[in-house]
């Protein structure tokens, strides 16, 4: 029997969705969480909408009514060093004034 | 946290864990809250065989804090009391994937605590002689030692570190469907979707209003976490709680290294590995005050970043997937509040937990069921009393671990 892949980073299947949704998880945000669709690196740009046709499709819910689930930041994968230097970053007291040597992207305007 | 393709086949086949039944008339208790509190209370409950009991939610599962922590699980606690009951709910987290059938990628790979100054260094020693009094094997390490259990720690300012190695990390939400599917299969029924807008206390118990129809509760237990405020007062009930939010990220997954939740005293740093691989952590940002709101900031994550790569400077390249944030559930001394108040001796609370409820909530809901089903109460509802508040008696023991 052949596999129909709805999230490509997780590797979950339209199986999962029919098992979740057989659970009772109808809601999209349990279904992200119980079958780990839209947690990998794409965070749901890929899937979301395949699973949500699918979860009106299983729960005989109006597409309407089947949002995604809630965005989170950042936009794209982002690495640690690129806000290592943002001036929003909170300073504790023992933290370090000197960002010289830090590896971190750019200074900003306010830290040259 | 992150999901995964869950095996949770044990129980009646096909048998949904959540009703799409309407409620029932009346039940012996209505529990308020499916977060891990209310469940744990519920699975116990039934366990003990009182299954006349429905479990109400106002969102979807794991909406609230159950499904937002960092899944830390620790005994490194400050007072007797706090250390004794994690040390309980370690061993019922061990036997949680074969009790409730569902893999909770629970590991015991200890935390260790980082300090930077001599004040903190006091202050776990003291914790440290405590926790070894109560059969906990927690020792002090010097920065070196540290770095022998996460090389990739930069021991630059580190004086000395407390370490663990019985405490560990789980997976948060499948001890939700855990609790929620083992109950579900011993006749508890589980509403989510079903806010509460009204209650009426009368003679024969609290009639509980929803937009899906009105159950009469003997008994109602409140574990809504943060909201519990919200909740109490519309029988005018005061709890003196307030929400804080706290914020959490998870990075891409990588090969697995860091073996310990690590925490740094100074910024509430933490973070850990989770099984699939990822660094997840947060960091305490100060000054926000009390709010009920759950959005991202760029605060958080630049401030989570700048202590973690500083303390780890190889993650510097590593990349964020996903932010996100919950409510800590903050209590006037540190401690949780439990039981009903005297003038409502069938409305029972459990809230307060500091963010720490999670990890709380085996060993708390199954002394809960125990008491509710006839057993003398734990000595830990004597302590957590509502009102100690009011009498100005307090509770006792202030609880100073609330890290991270």
């Amino acid at each position: 029997m052949s596999k129909i892949v709805v999230c490509r980073c997780e590797d979950v299947t339209l199986a999962d969705l029919e098992h979740s949704v057989a659970r009772g998880y109808h809601d999209i945000e349990e279904v992200k969480r119980y079958t780990g669709f839209g947690t990998g690196p794409c965070q749901g740009k890929e899937c979301v909408a395949v699973v949500a046709c699918a979860l009106a499709r299983l729960t005989g819910a109006a597409p309407a009514t089947v949002p995604p689930f809630t965005s989170r930041p950042p936009l794209a994968p982002t690495p640690l060093r690129w806000f290592v230097r943002d001036p929003a970053a909170h300073r504790f007291a023992d933290d370090r004034g000197d960002d010289a040597d830090d590896g971190a992207a750019p200074a900003t305007d306010e830290e040259a | 946290m992150e999901g995964g393709n869950v095996i949770d086949e044990h129980g009646p086949a096909g048998a949904p864990t959540l009703a799409r039944a309407p409620l029932p008339p009346r039940a012996e208790y209505v529990v308020i809250g499916a977060g891990v509190m209310g469940l744990s209370i519920a699975y116990h409950l039934a366990r003990r065989g009182v299954t006349d009991v429905v479990v109400i939610d106002r969102g979807y599962l794991a909406e609230g804090a159950s499904g937002r922590n960092g899944g830390g699980i620790r005994q490194q606690w400050s007072t007797e009391l706090n250390i004794r009951l994690m040390q309980q709910s370690v061993e019922l987290c061990r036997r949680f994937a074969v009790e409730l059938g569902v893999n909770v990628w629970f590991r015991q790979g200890g935390y260790l605590f980082l300090a930077r100054t001599a004040a903190e260094v006091q202050r776990l020693e003291r914790n440290i002689a405590l926790q070894n009094r109560c059969g906990v094997a927690t020792r002090m390490l010097d920065a070196g030692a540290a770095g022998d259990i996460v090389p990739e720690l930069s021991l630059d300012g580190v004086v000395a570190a407390a370490y663990n190695p019985t405490d560990g990390i789980l997976f948060p939400w499948p001890f939700l469907w855990g609790y929620a599917r083992q109950a579900a299969a011993l006749g508890v029924q589980l509403h989510t979707h079903t806010p509460v807008v009204r209650i009426d206390a009368g003679t024969t118990g609290y009639r509980v209003h929803t937009p899906r129809g009105e159950v009469v509760a003997r008994r109602l237990i409140c574990a809504a976490g943060a909201w519990t405020p919200e909740v109490a007062r519309m029988i005018d009930v005061e709890v003196p709680t307030w929400p804080i939010r706290h914020e959490i990220c998870s990075s891409e997954p990588l090969k697995p290294f860091l073996k310990p939740m690590v925490s740094e005293l100074s910024s509430g740093l933490y973070c850990s590995q989770s099984m699939r691989g990822e660094i997840v952590g947060g960091v305490t940002v100060p000054g926000h005050g009390s709010t009920y709101s759950m959005a991202s900031t760029l605060e958080f994550v630049a401030t989570y970043a700048r202590r973690l790569v500083r303390l780890m400077p190889r993650l510097g390249d590593v990349k964020i997937l996903r932010q996100w944030a919950g409510p800590y559930d903050c209590s006037p001394d540190g401690n949780p509040i439990l039981g009903a108040p005297p003038e409502h001796p069938d409305f029972y609370v459990a809230c307060g937990f500091v963010g720490h409820g999670f990890m709380m909530a085996p060993v708390i809901g199954k002394l809960y069921a125990d008491w509710l089903t006839g057993d003398a109460p734990h000595e830990i509802f004597q302590r957590s009393t509502l009102a100690r508040f009011r009498d100005g008696a307090g509770a006792g023991d202030k609880e100073d671990f609330n890290i991270g």
